[in-house]
Parts: C-alpha cells; structure tokens; sequence
C-alpha cells in the first residue's frame, strides 16, 4: 500500500506532461524492478575486492569508504592513463545524437539517461570538472560538474542499465565504444565496492569452483551423466563423454548455463551426442573439463583484473591437460573476451598449436592466435564438407528465425556460420528485419550480469526492441522458434517472449543440429531432444 | 449532425493529438524521438502506440465497440507501459486524454454534447479495459519470475532424482488449476 499515490498528491499529478529538467537536474531515483540487489559482502571478501561489507541501494548510507571521492579520482585517473582508448572516448564526443536511440533500454524505457551518450555523459561531466582545465572554469556551463554521493548514486543506477551489447558503438561516427566507458565506470564503482550480486557471487564461485553457479566437480559430472540417459532413451545410443581426460586431442568448454538451466540443457546435449557422433564416424578426441567448466566471463562485468583471473583457469587447464586446442561452446562474454582481451592479458597461448580441423583439415586461421575455435565455425567447416548425415526434416515442427548474439555478432563478427548451419539443419528459417539483426542486432536486455530476478521490469523493457522483430516474424511467417548462439539469451530470451510473443520459444543451434542428426546405428527417434514429438510421430505418441 | 463522422473526417488531426500528448507523458528527448522516428523496428513504443490509438479510435467511430478488438489494441500499449516508470494511473490514463481532444472538437455545440456523451462513455469503457490489462500484466510479471526461478532450480533437482510430485510426476511449472484437476482425475485422486 505504501506505493500507492497520497490523496494530495493526486491533486499534484493530474498533469500528463512529464516535468522537464535538463538531465544533470534531474534526481536519480531508484525504482523497485530496475535496480539489482547489492553483492553479497561474503562473495566480495572471496574475491578480496574492496569494501566488503553489506549494504542496500535504497538505504540513504551505501557504507562507502570516508575517502571514496579520492579513491574514484584517483581510480579516474589511473585508467585514463592506462587506457588510450579511454582518454580519446571521454574527449572526442560531439554529442552529435547518432547513438541516443540505438540502445535496447533507450527504447524500452523511455528513459533519457539510457541514451548511450548520456550514460557516458555520467562520466564526462566528471572526467571534464576533474581532468579538463575548460571544465573546471566553465563548470556546469562547459558541462562539468562534482563528484558528489548523489552523482555516484546516478553512476551505479544507470552503469547497471547497460548490457555492454555495443550496438551503440556501430553507429557512433567517431567510433565510441560506449560499452567501454560502462567497464570502466564499474571498474570505478567496484573500487568503493559497489557491485551488484548476480555479478559479485557469480565470480566467485567461477573463482572458488571454476563456474558461475559455484557447482563442484562430482556434480558436474553427474549432470552430464543425466543427459547421457536421456540421450539414450531418445536415441538408443550412450554417447559416453570424457572428462578431464589428459592427451586428448581437443578441450571443450562451455557456458554452464548449458549444464544447469533449460533450455540451454537441450543444447548442451547436442554437444554431448555431436562428439559421439564425431568420435564415431572419425575417431574425433576431445574431452570436457569439470574445472574449468566455465565459458562466461562476469569478471569482465567487474574490472579487467578479474576478467583475467577468470580467463586464466581456461588455458591454464588446457596445459594441464596437454591439448592441442580448445573448442568453445554457444556461450556470448565468453567469445568477446576471447576475441578481444585474452592475448593482451593472458596470451600467447603459445603452448597449444594453432586449431585445425581433424577431420577436414581446414585451419581456422582467425584463431591462430586465442587457439580457441566456435562451434558454429567449427559445425559449419563440418556441414561444408559434408561430414555430418542430416535429416532436416526432423526439425519441421520449427519455423526457426535467429537472434545474433550480440558479443559472438559484435564481439567477433560472426554473422554467417550459425546461419549456415542452421539453414542446413532446419528447413523452415525466416529472418527478422535488417536493422534488427548481424550488426544491428538487439541485445536480449539482459547481458553483463543483469539476468537477475528482482530487476525485471529492466529486462523486460530492454528485451522490447528484439522481442518486437520476433513478434513481427511470427505473425508474418508463424515463426515458433528462435535460435541463438548465447547462454545469457537461452536463459533470457524465455523469459522475455513469455511477456511479449508467449507462441515463441527458445533454442541453441546446437539442439537444432542434433534433432537433425543422423547418429550411427540410432534407433528410430520418436522424439526431439525435449521429448516432444518429431513430425510425422504425433499419432504414434497418442 | 453526426459526431462520429465529424470525427471520422478529422481522424488524422485527432490520433496526431492524441498520439502527441501520450507520448509527451515521457520527457522531453524521448518524446522527440518517439515522434520522430518513424520505422517500427527502431522505435516499437512509438509503433506500437500509433497502431494502438488508431485501432481505438475507429473502435469509437463504430455503434458498438467490440471487447476483443479493444483489448488487442490496447494490449500492446499497456504492455509497455506497465513496465515503464508509470504509475498505474498514468500507464492506464492515456486513454482519457482522448476526451479533452473531442471535446474541443465539439467546443460548445449543442447538438453535439449529446453524442458527446456516448462517445465519452465509449472512451470510459477502453479505460476500464485498460486497467483489467494493466492488471494481468503485472501479475504476469511476478509470475514469470516465479517461472524463472522454477526454470532453472526445478529442473537441475528434477534430473538429479531429488523431485517428483505426489503422482510421481515431473515437478512443471505453475499450474493451471486445470492442470491439476486433470492429473487429479488421471491418478484417480479424491479432492
């Protein structure tokens, strides 16, 4: 009841117009199903971040350290040095507009300070009142102004009201990368330790047990082995994986949403029964690891320290185990941070061999150095060269449009292998409108640590400008499925498109290629991988 | 004279009001932009919202407005602005501006204040259909969080073996009540 409007302030509110201020006047307020709970001081203290202590966003006293203006202008300062790129994004903005209304949560929300020029405009007022002589004559006139607690307040709100997609930076004509001056604003908020938790406990159990959900080696193993059984109800085969196996040719890893949260469970079985299948027909060797079971990255969400602490554990077990090279799962963070920062913070990988296809030869040159390959590349290498037996057919139930993940379409630009592939493992495929999609793709809402429950009007409005081309294919061509390339969008796109297009539903582009799949001496599917029956199968299932 | 077809004949000045002052309950940038931008893609809540007006509109326009027809209209507005920073009032209250729109069309016209009143009726009706859909969206919300946590937490203890319900049937979702007559009635179960 407490949020209901007060007799007096009926009288104030009948004017529809909204007050209009200029942003910098504008109060933050922190609106219930925005904002995500603050990290839990115990996952801080594992990661021995600063200021570790528990603490509430709606409370007025955030505990911040006695000198956190000093520690965030010195932190400022530091990364301007450190980082060029920074420096020139805080300088050269014309604010010429290009960017304001390409962000998911612009256009969800409505609200100004998601325009990605304003959310960096939260930095540059300060960067220009601190740092910049201009600024610190002019003031507000020359658009600067002072770091004070309700500035911060601003700084944490709208930071995490960005997923960091980077579809901003495609339009920027000077070539801001907006997503960076969010990283690094968090950067500074996590010196004065302001993190939020879907963030904060996600690394450190990726830190204490190498994967987000903090699941340890035995359990891990068990949930493949469940699948394995399921596996062979549907198809009579057991697929028998490998697990930390030393001398395997190949390492495999993949987000650990696959492992644990549906339907990406569903995909995580394709893989399963793609590397029997492989191992089979062409004596394919590679193996799981149950310690580095880990593809996402969320310490990329906190500073660049953690992102390479986090990166580390991936190569440091394919050494261990005396790959070759690594093959990577459908997973979004994981793929940017690999495409983009892993040879400058933990590179060369130069104690693996540049990826080559074993059973077709090709050599995946983009990966020459990260030694890391996708599977859409490496899926796609196999269907060029005729190596997988498919029955398309069997995916007839779908009319399949896809969702570019932003970090894989972004991050590496990855456009055309997961397209390929599942062009050739479904026969119903639409795409969405073209400035919705490759480049132009819209952001599931829900990336950079913001996949959390208590914000969900947050993912909702910034999953609007997807879920509307989806909602558009299905009503044009009565597309039913929407595949991805992305863990965070497996677990998020449900979610969404149970709000906005419920007749949708969500796949990884693995599952579609082992419903498709043609497995040596299967016996006759009845069913796809969720049990629902294949086309033609409907009466045998009655 | 007839107010509906005064009102047909003005159609296109009246949904620019009215498309103008909904979206002018946002601030001043977004509410350029909403105007501004004309593809439905880059700018769904302006889309969305000129589609919904309109179909309301001629809604008004007809003898009797059809319930389902309203609601698929007004679905697509409200959905998002049950979401945004409204207050319940201002993400249903949209609708009502509509009457201060008409009402300077008909000015002081006697002969009209009469039709006035039926469409005002009319006008009063969408509002209250606005509200039941501002409603069921945000119960739909806290629902789809519950779904959520039941997506991802249910189905881990489910294949671990830890879960099976009373009829030793998979743990699902929110259920119907429906649902569970009908397991009920499988199982031969007594409620």
């Amino acid at each position: 009841m407490s949020d209901l409007p007060k007799p007096d302030e009926f009288l104030t509110g009948i004017d529809h117009k909204m007050p209009q201020t200029d942003w910098m006047n504008t109060p933050t307020e922190i609106r219930k199903g925005m904002y995500c709970y603050a990290s839990n001081y115990k996952s801080v203290e594992i990661l021995g971040l600063p200021n570790a202590r528990p603490w509430n966003p709606l409370e007025d006293d955030w505990k911040l350290p006695e000198n956190w203006q000093q520690i965030i202008h010195e932190g400022f300062k530091e990364r301007l040095d450190k980082f060029r790129s920074f420096k020139v994004f805080m300088d050269i903005c014309v604010r010429c507009g290009a960017c304001a209304d390409k962000c998911h949560f612009f256009i969800g929300t409505g609200d100004p300070k998601n325009m990605p020029v304003l959310r960096a405009e939260l930095l540059r007022s300060i960067y220009r009142n601190d740092f910049t002589t201009v600024g610190k004559i002019l003031g507000k006139i020359g658009g600067g102004r002072k770091m004070t607690l309700d500035v911060l307040k601003e700084w944490w709100y709208y930071l995490f009201q960005c997923t960091e997609c980077r579809r901003c930076s495609v339009f920027c004509p000077y070539g801001i990368d907006t997503a960076e001056v969010t990283i690094m604003g968090r950067e500074l908020l996590n010196l004065i330790g302001l993190n939020i938790d879907w963030i904060a406990t996600p690394i450190a159990n990726c830190y204490q047990t190498g994967n987000h959900l903090g699941i340890q080696p035995h359990a891990f193993k068990d949930m493949l082995e469940f699948f394995v059984e399921d596996i062979e109800e549907i198809t009579g085969i057991n697929v028998d994986p490998s697990f930390n196996r030393k001398g395997a040719d190949i390492l495999f890893i993949t987000p650990s949403g696959d492992v644990f949260a549906d339907p990406g469970t569903y995909t995580c079985m394709g893989y399963m029964m793609l590397f029997h299948y492989l191992r089979e027909k062409y004596g394919f060797d590679i193996t799981w690891s149950t310690y580095a079971s880990e593809g996402g990255n969320f310490g990329f969400f906190t500073s660049h320290e953690t992102m390479k602490r986090l990166n580390s554990k991936m190569y440091a077990e394919a050494k261990r185990l005396g790959v070759k090279w690594i093959l990577g799962g459908e997973c979004g963070h994981m793929w940017r941070v690999i495409n983009q920062y892993m040879d400058t913070m933990n590179g060369p990988a130069d104690f693996l061999e540049e990826p080559v296809s074993p059973i077709t030869g090709t050599k995946f040159e983009n990966a020459k150095s990260t030694k890391m390959v996708h599977i859409a590349e490496f899926l796609a290498d196999l269907i060029h060269h005729d190596k997988l037996e498919l029955d398309p057919s069997r995916n007839d139930n779908f009319k399949v449009s896809f969702h570019d993940s932003c970090n894989p379409a972004r991050g590496m630009g990855m456009f055309e292998e997961p397209r390929y592939v599942i062009k050739n493992v479904c026969n119903h495929f639409y795409e969405m409108p073209a400035n919705t999609i490759r480049e132009q793709t819209f952001c599931c809402g829900s990336g950079a640590g913001l996949n959390a429950g208590e914000n969900m009007e947050l993912r909702l409005a910034g999953g609007l400008p997807r879920a509307n081309a989806v909602k558009y294919v299905h009503e044009k061509f009565g597309v039913n499925m929407l595949a991805c390339v992305c863990a965070i969008d497996r677990a998020a796109l449900p979610t969404s498109l149970e709000y906005w297009v419920p007749e949708v539903d969500t796949t990884g582009m693995t599952e579609l290629v082992a419903n498709a799949l043609i497995m040596p001496g299967e016996t006759k599917r009845e069913t796809d991988l969720r049990g629902e029956p294949l086309p033609g199968m409907e009466e045998d299932d009655a | 004279m007839n107010l509906k077809k005064i009102l047909k004949e003005n159609k296109k000045q009246i949904i620019k009001k009215w498309f103008d002052a909904v979206v002018e309950t946002y601030p001043s940038d977004t509410a350029a932009f909403l105007k501004r931008q004309k593809d439905p893609f880059a700018n769904p809540v302006g889309g969305m919202t000129i589609e919904g007006i309109d179909g309301l509109f001629d809604q008004l326009c007809i003898e009797e407005i059809d319930p389902e027809k309203v609601t698929s209209f007004l679905d697509p507005i409200i959905r998002i602005r049950a979401i945004q920073s409204f207050t319940p009032s201002k993400a249903v209250g949209f609708v009502f501006y509509l009457k201060r729109i008409i009402r300077d069309e008909v000015k002081n016209d006697p002969k009209l204040v009469g039709q006035f009143r039926d469409i005002e009726t009319g006008i009063d009706q969408i509002a209250l259909y606005g509200f039941d859909i501002y409603m069921k969206c945000r119960e739909q919300i806290y629902e789809i969080r519950a779904n959520e946590a039941k997506r991802i937490s249910f189905s881990a203890f489910e294949r671990a073996g830890l879960l099976r319900d009373k009829h030793g049937n998979d743990p699902g979702l929110l259920h119907d009540a429906e649902d569970l007559d009908a397991e009920n009635e499988e199982s031969g179960a007594k409620v």
